[in-house]
């Protein structure tokens, strides 16, 4: 396993590394002044050509960017149940003397929390200015705080703390053996386009982002739409909590999505490609950029590729800036498109009517790189694995309470019983499978098959013991959506704080049986009338919870008719004091 | 085959004819059925946000302004179901915002209102969100008053696609969504945005007002006391609380 | 003495009185009604406190601890509890202080305000604290009907009256039902 040491990433190379795109220029913006001041906006409108309110709208939905100064050292926790300990997070905000979300009043530091940052098999974990810290603990905090007080550049920092080394503990179809760089294109010209199509509808290969859409069907129909311009795009927005497959992809396999992605441009016409990483991996940019300068100079990207006479494509990289919503591939068009990463209507989809309302092929890059093995050793080598509707394997993110948290391989149709097994989770009670969006599976049903037809999975899993509060967990999944809503359609953009609402108050034993019921009711609403997948999954840990550990919920309830919505008495606490009382008509029980 | 007979779906059984690229609002319009509707205006792009036209098309459910119409759909609009699901969404749009009908002057000729009162809301239902946002008054003949906005995009819609102009846009995420102004200081009165523009007018709620025109017409005889957003077999409405649907 | 008669009691929390004077608006009809009504606590009797009773009418929200006993009174004694009015429901105009600090509204009226003699915050034990912001009643206490308006008219409440004392479900004709 390539270990990787993350370069401070510059300012100046980190914007003109990347293509001219307003989430990079706003980025730069932010990197330089640590907030995006006005003045700036007007002059990226002016340079992008843009309208300011675009601008604006880009900065205000995007949690990176931000208005008023954060640190000269910017800290991110991540609040995921996996990577996440918001413990450490104020055990250091006390160290610096910080307030979380305040930046400190020299300007040196800022702390706040953000959403999974995909380091879930490596504990608790931060960002700080672009690049990642795991294995936080108490020492190395201490450390932390240190380098920070002393302000030490971050790349005299010692080496150690920026080190990802991510275990594969078990290797499938994909990752046993690599492919040989060029094979998989050699093989793309020797079928032509319409044998390489039929090839992967053979293979039965599905999209492995979760959804499960056959890929072969996918370009088929992008290629047959009419357009100027057909266009490759990899998502490479690894949101969903608990899922990293796609980071160890682009660090060790890079080649090979690349080369997916460059056997789908033939197969489309497409001469341009976009690979969209999440700003969180923002540290992967100097690695993904070599591994595209490499192809160019070995001639497997560029003009006639391998020789292919007026066979043209190359890639950009695109890097997001903290907005889950954005591994919705409609979104995520909006979002190469420079605008806020709102879901379309859809129809039309992309294949259609994407990117610059082209034909577009939108691929999770787990899809790309079963592509490029599939055209390179056959459909029949893939459909030998797996089950009937779900060929092949399965990359798994696992973490959570186990004792061996990393990347597994699975064929389709293994069962969570012997996925536990395998890593070490003797007491689980329960696995969210899928992330937050998944499916909450309680132990009685540890039999069921990780695959399409049974549980579908984007790849995570995450393992919770028997000392786990799940309330808890799910509280946690319920702001999470809540925070990442786009706020498009009236049932998530509403309906994902009032969940949040009632599940804090049930948490915290403030919750009532009627309670219980309204929640339970909104959240069928949510679920079934919201505009796209993150809102009609927003309510699942929800309704999981509820129909398969109704105990944990009963238990936190008070036994009695109503209980209001808000602390009385601390609602007279500023009065109180305006007023200098503390009698006893000063409060309320 | 007939050709009328090939383009046609089911609305609550009644046979709807539509034409090809038409939405299941479009034919619905067309035929004088009314589906309740807030971010929709059949001159502008359809939005699809507001969720009040959802309908369950085959079981599932749909939004009614962007989904094509096809043959042989079957769409269920008006059932006791889908009426729970709208005036929940409403109530959810009065809890968001800071709707005090008795204080705003789109009182009686506010479309969210005329949706409450035709679905039978009664209250909130939910605990209110009371968010803080701001009242901008810099134009001399308008005022935006984002408490009252639903983000339903209409002015932003009918500034690009009617006026021929670019004054607002949505901006934001999740419950901080808020509309913005497309000008120097962000301020409407720094903007080109003339009363007569369509975006000036088109505001279902009483988010964007005329200035200097107040109360010309006594509450109690405004259009929604008058007549209703559509006409509706629902003559009363039960006084009890929300209960469910959605199962 | 007992009667047979269904008690009604009704308040006004943060409210204007508004709804209570639309309810003197049933006119006529109110002689009919007190042959099966009587009247428990509320402004038209001056009683002080509630006894049981088998219907409550809340006009108003909650601004201030008060308002919260005099909820909790109302809730504990009273079989039926109707929110009355835009205020009761959803805070009302007393909700329009939400927009700022309850800080920022006591220094405007008490200590930087046009006209303020001997700026200071009083500091009374017989003044109700006020509470951070206003609250429909809903958010402290189950509520069985609503009765919107602004206020309602006196048709809807002899239109709720009657139903409930008819022993029917009450309802409201279209007509009735408005918000302002």
């Amino acid at each position: 396993m390539q270990q990787l040491l993350q370069g401070e990433p510059c300012p100046d190379q980190a914007v003109n590394g990347l293509m001219p795109h307003l989430l990079h220029q706003l980025h730069a913006i932010q990197q330089q002044y640590r907030y995006i001041p006005t003045q700036q906006s007007k002059q990226v409108s002016e340079t992008l050509q843009l309208p300011l309110a675009q601008i604006e709208s880009v900065i205000d939905f995007y949690s990176f960017f931000t208005r008023t100064p954060r640190g000269q050292y910017t800290l991110l926790f991540s609040n995921c149940t996996s990577c996440g300990d918001l413990a450490l997070m104020r055990e250091l905000c006390q160290l610096l003397k910080v307030e979380q979300g305040i930046t400190r009043t020299d300007g040196l530091v800022s702390i706040d929390e953000t959403s999974c940052i995909g380091m879930c098999d490596h504990g608790a974990s931060l960002l700080i200015n672009d690049r990642v810290i795991a294995h936080l603990d108490s020492t190395r905090l201490k450390q932390i705080a240190e380098y920070i007080e002393s302000k030490t550049p971050l790349d005299q920092w010692s080496p150690e703390l920026f080190s990802i080394n991510t275990q594969i503990y078990k290797k499938g179809l994909l990752l046993e053996q690599p492919l040989e760089q060029g094979s998989a294109l050699t093989a793309a010209f020797k079928l032509g386009s319409d044998a390489l199509i039929q090839t992967l509808k053979q293979s039965g290969l599905r999209g492995r982002g979760g959804a499960g859409f056959t890929t072969g069907m996918k370009w088929e129909f992008c290629r047959q739409a009419q357009g100027a311009q057909h266009y490759v795009v990899c998502n490479a927005d690894e949101g969903e909590p608990g899922t990293f497959k796609d980071r160890i992809l682009l660090t060790d396999h890079a080649h090979e999505l690349f080369e997916g992605m460059t056997v789908a441009a033939y197969a489309l016409g497409a001469q341009q490609g976009y690979l969209y990483l999440r700003g969180e991996y923002r540290y992967l940019v100097p690695h993904i950029q070599q591994v595209l300068t490499e192809r160019r100079q070995q001639q497997l990207l560029g003009q006639n590729i391998l020789g292919q006479q007026g066979f043209t494509f190359d890639i950009e990289l695109v890097v997001g800036a903290g907005a889950y919503i954005c591994g919705e591939e409609s979104a995520l068009l909006e979002s190469l498109e420079q605008k806020r990463g709102v879901p379309r209507i859809r129809p039309p989809f992309p294949v259609t009517h994407g990117y610059l309302g082209q034909p577009t092929v939108v691929n999770n890059v787990e899809t790309f790189v079963a592509a490029a093995h599939i055209v390179s050793k056959g459909a029949n080598w893939f459909k030998a694995h797996g089950t009937e509707q779900s060929a092949g394997s399965k990359l798994l993110s696992i973490s959570g309470d186990c004792t061996k948290a990393g990347i597994y391989e699975y064929a389709f149709g293994v069962t969570v019983q012997q996925v536990l097994d395998d890593c070490g989770a003797s007491d689980a009670q329960a696995v969210q499978v899928g992330g937050p969006s998944g499916t909450l599976v309680h132990r009685k049903d540890f039999g069921r098959q990780l695959a399409f037809e049974d549980l579908a999975t984007g790849g995570s899993i995450m393992i919770y013991g028997q000392q786990r509060d799940l309330l808890k967990v799910v509280r946690n999944f319920t702001h999470f959506f809540a925070h990442e809503s786009c706020g498009f359609c009236t049932p998530c953009r509403v309906g994902t704080p009032l969940l949040r609402k009632y599940l804090d108050k049930i948490e915290a034993g403030h919750g009532t049986a009627y309670d219980r019921e309204e929640m339970a009711r909104l959240a069928k609403l949510v679920k079934k009338r919201s505009h796209c997948g993150l809102g009609q999954t927003a309510a699942n840990p929800i309704l999981d919870l509820l129909e398969h550990f109704p105990h944990v919920c009963e238990q936190r309830l008070l036994h009695q008719e109503y209980e209001p919505f808000f602390n009385l008495d601390a609602a007279l606490e500023t009065t109180r004091q305006l007023s200098h009382r503390d009698d006893a008509e000063a409060h309320l029980a | 085959m007939n050709q009328l007979l090939e383009n046609t779906l089911t609305i609550d059984g009644q046979v709807v004819p539509f034409s090809a690229g038409q939405t299941i609002m479009d034919a619905a319009l067309a035929a004088g059925i009314y589906i309740p509707h807030l971010c929709h205006k059949p001159e502008l792009k359809p939005h699809g946000s507001c969720k009040l036209c959802t309908v369950d098309v085959d079981g599932r459910s749909m939004s009614a302004c962007t989904f094509p119409a096809s043959q042989g759909m079957q769409v269920a609009n008006n059932t006791p179901a889908l009426t729970e699901v709208r005036k929940t969404l409403v109530q959810m749009l009065f809890v968001e915002g800071n709707h005090l009908c008795p204080t705003c002057d789109k009182t009686g000729d506010c479309t969210l209102q005329a949706l409450g009162y035709h679905l039978g809301m009664l209250d909130g239902h939910f605990p209110p969100f009371y968010p803080r946002r701001e009242v901008d008054a810099s134009h001399p003949d308008l005022i935006l008053d984002r408490d009252r906005c639903i983000m339903c995009g209409l002015c932003v819609r009918a500034s690009q696609q009617i006026d021929g102009k670019n004054v607002f846009a949505l901006s934001g995420r999740g419950a901080q969504n808020h509309v913005i102004v497309n000008s120097p200081s962000g301020k409407l009165g720094d903007s080109d945005l003339n009363k007569d523009d369509l975006a000036a007018h088109i505001c279902p709620v009483g988010a964007i007002l005329p200035k200097n025109h107040g109360h010309e017409v006594p509450i109690g005889r405004r259009t929604f006391d008058l007549h209703t957003v559509a006409e509706s077999d629902i003559a009363t409405f039960n006084l009890h609380k929300t209960e469910h649907h959605d199962d | 003495m007992m009667t047979n008669k269904v008690r009604v009691a009704t308040t006004s929390l943060a409210g204007c009185f508004g709804c209570h004077m639309s309810f003197l608006d049933m006119d006529e009809r109110l002689v009919g009604l007190l042959e099966h009504v009587e009247f428990d606590r509320s402004p038209l009797t001056d009683i002080k406190h509630c006894q049981p009773c088998d219907i409550g009418l809340v006009e108003g929200g909650l601004c201030n601890a008060e308002n919260v006993h005099v909820l909790r009174e109302f809730r504990n004694n009273c079989k039926i509890l109707i929110a009355v009015g835009a205020c009761a429901i959803n805070g009302g105009v007393p909700a329009m202080r939400n927009h700022y600090e309850v800080q920022e509204c006591l220094q405007e009226a008490y200590l930087n305000g046009v006209g303020v003699d001997n700026p200071m915050i009083p500091s009374d034990p017989e003044l109700p604290l006020l509470l951070s912001k206003v609250h429909p009643l809903h958010e402290v206490v189950r509520v069985d009907y609503y009765l919107p308006g602004c206020p309602p008219s006196g048709d809807a409440f002899y239109a709720i009256l009657s139903d409930l004392l008819a022993g029917r479900e009450p309802s409201l004709s279209k007509t009735m039902l408005h918000y302002d």
